[in-house]
């Protein structure tokens, strides 16, 4: 059972307390969007094992959504960081990068 | 013979006598004893019969690793099957009954297959059943039900009670012998938040059984002294009777804690589950021993050389006057000294390996004893007991060499580590050629959130067998410096996986590798010739190490088989996967303090007490209980719902709604985002009026629905349905939140602050006018708009919103006033024909007036397109969520099926949920379907059934008639109506 | 006023720690800029309290302020004043982006008394109490529900739940303060 750190509060919350949301760094289509934007937006989803960006809810607790960097494989946490992020921050990135070198970015 | 000695016993207390009953037999034990140990004393050494062949078993073990000696523990509401009696300590009075016969212990008719073994090989069950089918059912089956499984269900309510805690510490020590104490000790020195936790009653593990000494001092002594200098120290906890039972992600370890098993009924709750979060785990699991594989090596009285030992030293309990050791090692010797030294017979050692030196063999040739170089066991004989064993060349195929007579055997083929918790989150081990053993490598241990190892593996649990080797591990990876012992040297042990080596089929159909699940050694070498290569498979084709002991002595000796079959190295084939929990733990501890009453959160509105005491039978709602329905007395529940809906139709009605989602929804883009979250627009809504809202997920299809209410200038109130209120609130939290988090816009749930009443019928507006304070005239509130002020003494707002096609106010004042106005609402309505009604009343008069129910109506794949409701859907906005996803071809597609009212031709009740079919069959041979019935009730003011559902052209088809198929071959035949049923004009609520 | 009743008008249990329902509670929830001057202005004004540093509670004669997320506050008033103080407060936020709500009736609240009253929560949260600070306000669940506690006292912990779930929760805690379950 996972602990993640919220960025919000500070609180390391163990997995009951958290909801999780799917892939983070979704980029929203809306109408007058093509049928390949759309069906990648709303279906297309990543299943990596290694590097993987996610959307976690504080939900028994400051009722935040954060975003977490956690390899699937080996459950290690790279960091959190706040929902309002267009992309993970660079020295996060720097992190994951030197961990895992055949890393190949987050888009 | 096995019974209690004259002296000796250091977990024991002759001066506190147990009396207990095997199968209705009195006998004697002492405090201190397990019930493995007392029966033993008590001369029972056969506890059970087998899973398969129903062959005697007795005592192997005296650990967690026990296959055999498993009973029935506790009589009525404290019974519970397969305890085992290794584990479990004795108290007064506890009652016992073997498992697995019929209709005796003594006499079994099951053992019967064991007649019958060579037609009961490894993949019998699958071989066997398969063929004719029907055999499965009404021969095999029936029979198979009656004389399988393990021990008997308990039939009555659990009498104990459970707990759950939670726990945190820098260091979890999971062992309570002397690798342990050492590890915890330099943990606690270092000023470590330490938990050392020791699933027996006793502190010290193996090292005080084994006499060895431990800083000039006996083990007992410096465990003793050590376990005084922890307790002391404020920042460990010491924790006795607790099992570790898994490990899990990032530190997660649940821990057994068997608080009162040794005292049941003392007040306090058996178990208690600990879910702790540690920073790293030590494991100091010890090893356990494996038994050598030879012909009979499951009869009673053929025990594990280690366990001897225990019995002897630990409870002075004598498993046999004459008992003969067998072993490939050297620390079988210490059984055969700590025999000797009981004053009892060591016929011989029987050692497999042709030259036996070091200082235990010799200490044990120094005492007398016999020992047999290069020899094994070809047979052991006896039937319930042993009588005595005849002796092979280990390297030769069986042949007799000599007949020893013996009442008990001795066995140690070498030890494995406990590597459970080490392999449970992903720990991997490596094969010991030298020791023939598994043990953690340390280069790929299990890791935690940070990448970094999260268990260290010490002492035993490492690999380490002495003493000496034990502390000097502990030394090496926790630190400190290790103290001395005198524990002798040992020479290295020969790996035996065959006693003889070259024994043929007869022999090795009588080899025992899983004395539990009755798993022979022909058995894994037939899975192997019959190509179950992988371990897993052999596992699951044998049942191999499966069931309650999960294969804790099978797992080696049996891979080790498989591997010789395959002719590949040991490491090759690997080991099954070890999974939590290391012992079965009690269904209680894991359910907690969920029972009864806190079985689940049961939310209850403000008035739920006068629901309660005024004939409420209710439904459960969401976690919510609500009233169905108010029953008078002699009154049916259908009864009931009818005259509720007559009385709200003619009179006046009130319904509890309290449970109506209620969000708050404020700031200078509140209106852009609702416009956003609804399919309509609210952003144009005038303050003091309502409007009902649709809401869409992403993908297009209807989530929820309700009116929204403006409050003032930069402020809505969002009702949603009652299971939607927490949903709906963290949707918007998420679109605020992740996507337009530069909006500025706050939300509150307020569902709970307030209790809200729908008061609805003809008499409505008296009732309202009755109690007072407020304008509720049509002119003073028009329909669909609010206001706020006092009503009979209460600050209350009004909404004049109707779900039931009544003339209806629904009032909404703070929680802890709901039950004051209600009562209110009570009695000034009492003149005017006031009474409660349920939600099924509710249900059926919106289906009267032909509106939807988000679960009803919408299954998750129904848009509101489908439902007719494109009024509420804007044509103007650019975007809303789902607008884009409504767009693509199917969701705009004719051929969706569309909402349309239901009449049966006979005036019945549609069944819910049936089906309209077409002409013609699809391609899986199943009839063409057109369309289903998505609501359908009796309707007390019509005086008929009416139904709504979704028909393909539905709207464009009224007035013909559908084929419903309904139960038992009936067809139910119903016309397209119009959906509004009730008072179409809507002249009712407008007054 | 004189109408308005708690979830459970004050059910006490006495077990090894004491379980109380507190009884009504002036709650108010305030959204908005917590750095601003005109926020903190108000609740000072409001709870007599600065605004609160991240999951600090900070109470003062019978009014207090808690940190519940990086854009919320829990002002705690007395039951009877609660409505004033969402007034006033709404007052002295004109004009700011901010929410003021008042939540006394949508919540309830529990003390836990006693010298072990640690561990009553011990068994029904996954929250390292002994790491608790003093003035801590922690948001969790308790079993099966949402909950914020904190150490209101020596001896004494608060506890604040929704008010449908208030008869489960104190049903939690009570079979959790039951006597023989005392953790050793």
């Amino acid at each position: 059972m996972l602990t993640l750190e919220c960025p919000y509060c500070g609180v390391k919350a163990e997995e009951t307390e958290l909801q999780a949301g799917g892939e983070a760094h979704l980029k929203r289509f809306g109408p007058g969007s093509s049928d390949e934007d759309f069906d990648g937006y709303m279906f297309s989803r990543k299943n990596p094992k290694g590097v993987h960006f996610e959307r976690w809810r504080h939900s028994y607790g400051c009722g935040k959504w954060f975003l977490a960097a956690r390899d699937t494989a080996t459950l290690e946490v790279f960091g959190t960081y706040p929902a309002q992020s267009k992309e993970p921050p660079a020295d996060l990135q720097a992190k994951i990068k030197a961990k895992r070198p055949k890393w190949e970015g987050y888009k | 013979m096995s019974t209690r000695l004259h002296r000796g016993g250091r977990l024991i207390d002759r001066a506190k006598p147990l009396s207990f009953t095997f199968n209705g037999r009195r006998m004697k034990g002492y405090q201190g004893d397990t019930l493995a140990s007392a029966l033993l004393g008590a001369d029972q050494m056969l506890l059970g019969r087998s899973f398969k062949y129903h062959r005697p078993r007795g005592l192997v073990a005296s650990g967690a690793e026990e296959p055999n000696a498993l009973v029935g523990l506790g009589e009525g509401a404290r019974f519970e099957p397969n305890q085992r009696t290794t584990t479990t300590e004795l108290f007064d009075g506890a009652t016992m009954a073997s498992q697995n016969h019929w209709p005796s212990l003594e006499f079994d008719v099951g053992a019967i297959n064991n007649s019958f073994g060579r037609f009961l090989p490894g993949g019998f069950y699958y071989k066997t059943f398969m063929f004719p089918r029907f055999a499965w059912k009404h021969l095999f089956e029936p029979v198979i039900r009656r004389s399988a499984g393990l021990g008997k269900v308990p039939k009555d309510r659990d009498a104990d009670r459970y707990e759950y805690a939670y726990a945190f510490a820098d260091l979890v020590v999971v062992g309570g012998g002397i690798a342990g104490i050492a590890a915890a000790l330099e943990a606690g020195k270092a000023g470590k938040r330490v938990l050392l936790i020791e699933q027996t009653a006793h502190w010290g593990g193996r090292a005080p059984v084994d006499g060895v000494e431990i800083d000039g001092k006996p083990a007992d002594e410096w465990v003793n002294k050590t376990v005084e200098i922890l307790g002391k120290m404020e920042n460990v906890t010491l924790r006795l009777r607790t099992m570790a039972s898994g490990l899990y992600d990032h530190g997660y370890l649940l821990a057994y804690e068997r608080i009162a098993d040794h005292a049941p009924g003392d007040g306090r709750p058996r178990h208690r589950l600990w879910r702790i979060r540690a920073g790293h785990v030590v494991t100091a699991t010890g090893a356990i021993e494996r038994p050598l594989s030879f012909a009979g090596n499951d009869i009673p009285g053929v025990m594990l050389a280690g366990a001897v030992r225990d019995y002897v030293v630990n409870w002075a309990v004598s498993p046999g006057d004459r008992t003969v050791i067998v072993t490939n090692n050297d620390d079988a010797y210490r059984t055969a000294l700590a025999l000797v030294e009981a004053g009892l017979i060591v016929p011989a050692v029987i050692d497999a390996r042709a030259h036996v030196k070091g200082a235990l063999p010799e200490a044990a040739r120094a005492r007398g004893i016999r020992v047999l170089e290069g020899r094994g066991i070809a047979k052991v004989k006896g039937g319930k007991r042993v009588t005595g064993v005849s002796i092979c060349a280990q390297a030769g195929e069986g042949a007799e060499l000599e007949f020893i007579d013996c009442d008990a055997v001795a066995m140690s083929g070498g030890w494995s580590p406990v590597v459970h918790l080490w392999s449970h989150c992903g720990g991997k081990l490596v094969w010991d050629e030298a020791r023939a053993m598994f043990r953690p490598d340390a280069a790929r241990p299990p890791t935690g959130e940070d990448g970094k190892a999260m268990v260290t593996a010490v002492g035993s649990a490492n690999g380490a067998l002495t003493a000496d080797e034990v502390l000097a591990d502990v030394a090496a990876q926790i630190g400190g410096k290790a103290a001395r012992t005198d524990a002798a040297a040992e020479s290295a042990l020969e790996p035996v996986w065959v006693m003889p080596q070259g024994a043929g089929p007869a022999l090795r159909m009588k080899m025992w590798l899983d004395p539990q699940n009755d798993v022979k050694v022909s058995d894994v070498q037939l899975a192997a010739r019959e190509g179950y290569h992988s371990v897993e498979h052999t596992k699951r084709y044998t049942t191999l190490g499966m069931a309650t002991d999960q294969g804790k002595l099978s797992n080696i000796n049996g891979l080790a088989i498989l591997s010789d079959s395959l002719s590949q190295a040991i490491p090759q084939t690997g080991t099954t996967t070890f999974r939590p929990p290391y012992t079965p733990i009690s269904m209680g501890a894991i359910a907690g303090e969920a029972r009864g009453e806190i079985f689940q959160p049961l939310r209850k509105s403000p008035m739920d007490e006068w629901h309660a005491a005024n004939g409420a039978y209710f439904e459960p709602v969401g976690l919510w209980r609500r009233p169905y329905c108010y029953q008078r007395p002699g009154e049916g529940v259908h009864e009931a719902v009818n005259r509720e809906i007559g009385n709200a139709r003619s009179k006046v009605g009130m319904l509890d709604a309290s449970t109506l989602g209620k969000l708050v929804v404020k700031g200078p883009d509140a209106g852009k985002f609702l416009d956003m979250l609804y399919t309509g627009v609210m952003s144009t809504l005038p303050v003091g009026k309502c409007r009902y809202g649709l809401m869409c997920t992403e993908n297009g299809f209807l989530s929820d629905d309700g009116v929204v209410v403006r409050l003032s200038e930069d402020t809505w109130l969002c009702h949603t349905t009652s299971g939607g209120a927490d949903r709906i609130h963290g949707w918007m939290e998420d679109w605020l939140q992740c996507e337009w988090w530069d909006w500025k816009v706050y939300t509150a749930n307020l569902t709970e602050e307030y209790a809200q009443i729908a008061v609805a019928g003809p008499n409505a507006r008296k009732v309202l006018e009755k109690l007072g304070g407020m304008d509720v005239s049509a002119a003073g509130l028009p329909a669909m708009e609010w206001r706020e002020g006092v009503l009979g003494g209460c600050r209350a707002r009004i909404y004049r919103i109707s779900f039931s096609g009544e003339l209806s106010y629904e009032i909404a004042v703070p929680a802890s006033e709901g039950l004051a106005l209600w009562k209110a609402l009570s009695a000034a309505g009492e003149e005017f024909g006031v009474m409660p009604y349920g939600t099924e009343a509710m249900h059926i008069m919106r289906a009267e007036k032909g509106f939807i129910m988000i679960g009803d109506e919408t299954d998750g794949t129904v848009i509101p397109q489908d439902l007719n409701l494109n009024w509420a859907i804007s044509k103007k906005k650019a975007d809303y969520l789902g607008k884009r996803a409504q767009e693509r071809s199917h969701m705009a597609s004719p051929e969706r099926w569309k909402l349309v009212g239901l009449e049966t031709l006979d005036g019945s009740v549609l069944p819910d949920g049936v089906y309209a079919v077409a002409e013609g069959v699809n391609a899986n041979g199943q009839r063409n379907v057109q369309g289903r019935v998505t609501s359908t009730y009796f309707s007390p003011t019509l005086g008929k059934g009416i139904a709504m559902g979704l028909v393909r052209h539905g709207p464009e088809r009224m007035g013909e008639v559908l084929d419903f198929p309904g139960d038992g071959g009936k067809v139910h035949k119903a016309r397209i109506v119009d959906q509004v049923f009730y008072d179409k004009e809507g002249a009712k609520q407008n007054v | 006023m004189s109408n308005a009743v708690s979830a459970l008008q004050g059910k006490t249990y006495a077990g090894f720690a004491t379980v109380t329902e507190a009884g009504l509670q002036g709650m108010i929830t305030l959204r908005g800029d917590l750095s601003s001057a005109k926020v903190k202005k108000a609740v000072k004004a409001a709870a007599g309290v600065d605004v609160p540093a991240q999951r600090r509670i900070v109470l003062k004669d019978g009014k207090g302020a808690g940190w519940m997320s990086p854009d919320e506050l829990l002002i705690l008033v007395p039951y009877a004043e609660a409505r004033a103080a969402v007034d006033a407060l709404s007052a002295a936020l004109a004009g700011e982006h901010a929410l003021v709500a008042d939540v006394s009736d949508a919540r309830a609240m529990f003390r836990v008394k006693g010298a072990r009253a640690d561990q009553v929560l011990m068994k029904l949260c996954p929250v390292d109490l002994p790491s608790l600070a003093e003035g801590e306000l922690r948001r969790t669940r308790a079993a099966q529900v949402a909950a914020a506690l904190w150490k209101s006292d020596r001896d004494e912990f608060t506890i604040v739940s929704f008010r449908s779930v208030a008869s489960y929760v104190f049903g939690a805690l009570e079979t959790s303060a039951r006597p023989g379950s005392e953790i050793s």
